[in-house]
């Protein structure tokens, strides 16, 4: 006999009236979880908890996630495996006289009852809470509300003075120019080679050459570090804060 | 009243949460607990039969000054206090677990209900209804919830032993298996095998 696992083919009349529509967030709040929908279909069928028809309920319960959209959920999938699982072992074939055969639909009714009695608690604690919310005690603390500005009262000369204390507090403007000044590692290395080629070793302020831009300067630093990189040259500072020293690098052979 | 009724009353008054006798003995040396309990009782009498629009409520094993609930809902429509929100099922399932079943671990909890606890337990906990008051001597050493004293004061109760006791309750079952520090392994549901 070939049984279906994913069977969500029995129509599901008695939940229909639930409503489905896109985005299961909002169905969630329905129910409160599997065990919950779960008593919900149990409820409408009139059924005895003892003794579910667990084949009609669990596609009962597929066909309720499918409708819904509930199937992202995942503690809703775990509840349809069980199921599912129950399901399957109910079909299997068993003697009547079985020794040791336990229902497996034992611990799932178990788990129903139990949740039914927290079901019953959590109504009992919602009517006490509602029943307590109309008793307030003293100690209920409002946010302060706004307090309107007082009316101002100030002579001419006060509010001189005050406006002179704005001004003051305001930080002199500082506007930057910003002009696009690219640097020129390039035109900088090559500066460095030709200054290698004719001698193995010269100082810093000479790589800059006169009158250098910052823009030079930081075209001539990326330059040598590279250069450096590379084992063309080395960079030697005999002291701290002196200028550097740059050495044709003899050791390894410039590629 | 009597002076120490009256002292009582000015430190109910000045209290936000209930007060214990023992809380309140303290105010004056020379008054015993049962001092404090006559004129607890003295206050009380006088709110309730000198026609007073608050009442002495016992609230999680103290006492506090309340409003009667008769003037709940002109006081809430003038907007001079809110009404205590109310819980989501998902919350009151949670705190219905924790309450049963305290010291409880989140495990237990998702059992019971089915579904995961932690953005629940988190704003219980935030809402100062639970607490943790240890771990399990299980597996990864799990924090164990308990209900506070405001739990209490949200259900309008004095102590947890006036919850219903689960014979009172309509659903029969089984009596609760010992709440179990190896909640670990009554996470895995194992069906029944033949």
């Amino acid at each position: 006999m070939a049984v279906s696992l994913i069977a969500p083919t029995a129509p599901a009349p008695p939940t229909a009236a639930l409503g489905a529509g896109p985005g299961f967030v909002v169905q969630l709040e329905t129910f409160a979880g599997p065990l919950d929908l779960l008593l919900h279909l149990i409820r409408e069928e009139q059924i005895d908890i003892s003794d579910i028809p667990i084949a009609r309920i669990a596609d009962q319960f597929l066909q309720v996630i499918h409708d819904l959209g509930l199937n992202q959920a995942a503690d809703y999938l775990d509840m349809a495996g069980r199921l599912l699982r129950i399901k399957a072992q109910m079909l299997l074939p068993r003697r009547a006289d079985e020794e040791g055969w336990e229902d497996p639909r034992h611990e799932l009714v178990r788990r129903l009852l139990e949740y039914q009695q927290i079901r019953e608690i959590a109504d009992w604690m919602e009517r006490m809470a509602e029943r307590q919310a109309d008793h307030h005690a003293r100690g209920y603390l409002p946010p302060p509300p706004e307090l309107p500005p007082p009316p101002l009262t100030l002579d001419l000369l006060e509010l001189l003075q005050a406006v002179e204390r704005v001004i003051a507090g305001i930080p002199p403007s500082v506007l930057h120019q910003v002009v696009p000044r690219p640097l020129d590692v390039e035109g900088a290395t090559r500066r460095i080679e030709g200054l290698l080629a004719e001698r193995e070793s010269f100082g810093w302020l000479e790589a800059l050459g006169p009158r250098p831009t910052i823009v030079e300067v930081l075209s001539t630093l990326l330059a040598l570090l590279e250069l450096a990189r590379r084992g063309v040259l080395r960079l030697f500072q005999p002291a701290s804060f002196a200028p550097m020293v740059i050495t044709r690098d003899t050791a390894r052979p410039a590629d | 009243m009597t002076p120490l009724a009256q002292l009582i009353e000015a430190a109910l008054f000045s209290a936000s949460r209930p007060l214990t006798v023992e809380e309140l003995q303290v105010l004056d040396p020379d008054a015993t607990l049962a001092d404090v309990r006559a004129a607890l009782a003295q206050l009380r009498d006088h709110y309730d039969f000198d026609g007073h629009g608050v009442e002495l409520k016992e609230l999680a094993g103290g006492y506090q000054v309340l409003t009667r609930p008769a003037f709940a809902a002109a006081i809430e429509r003038a907007q001079i206090a809110v009404r205590t929100p109310k819980l989501t099922a998902a919350a009151l399932e949670t705190l219905a677990v924790i309450a049963y079943r305290q010291p409880v671990g989140r495990a237990e909890i998702e059992e019971i209900r089915g579904v995961s606890a932690g953005g629940v337990l988190r704003s219980l906990q935030e809402r100062g209804l639970i607490e943790v008051v240890g771990r399990s001597e299980a597996l990864g050493r799990p924090l164990l919830y308990g209900t506070t004293s405001k739990f209490l004061e949200l259900l309008g109760l004095g102590d947890l032993a006036e919850l219903p006791r689960a014979e009172e309750l309509s659903v029969a079952l089984q009596p609760p298996r010992p709440a179990a520090p190896e909640t670990a392994d009554a996470a895995a549901y194992v069906p029944a095998e033949s």
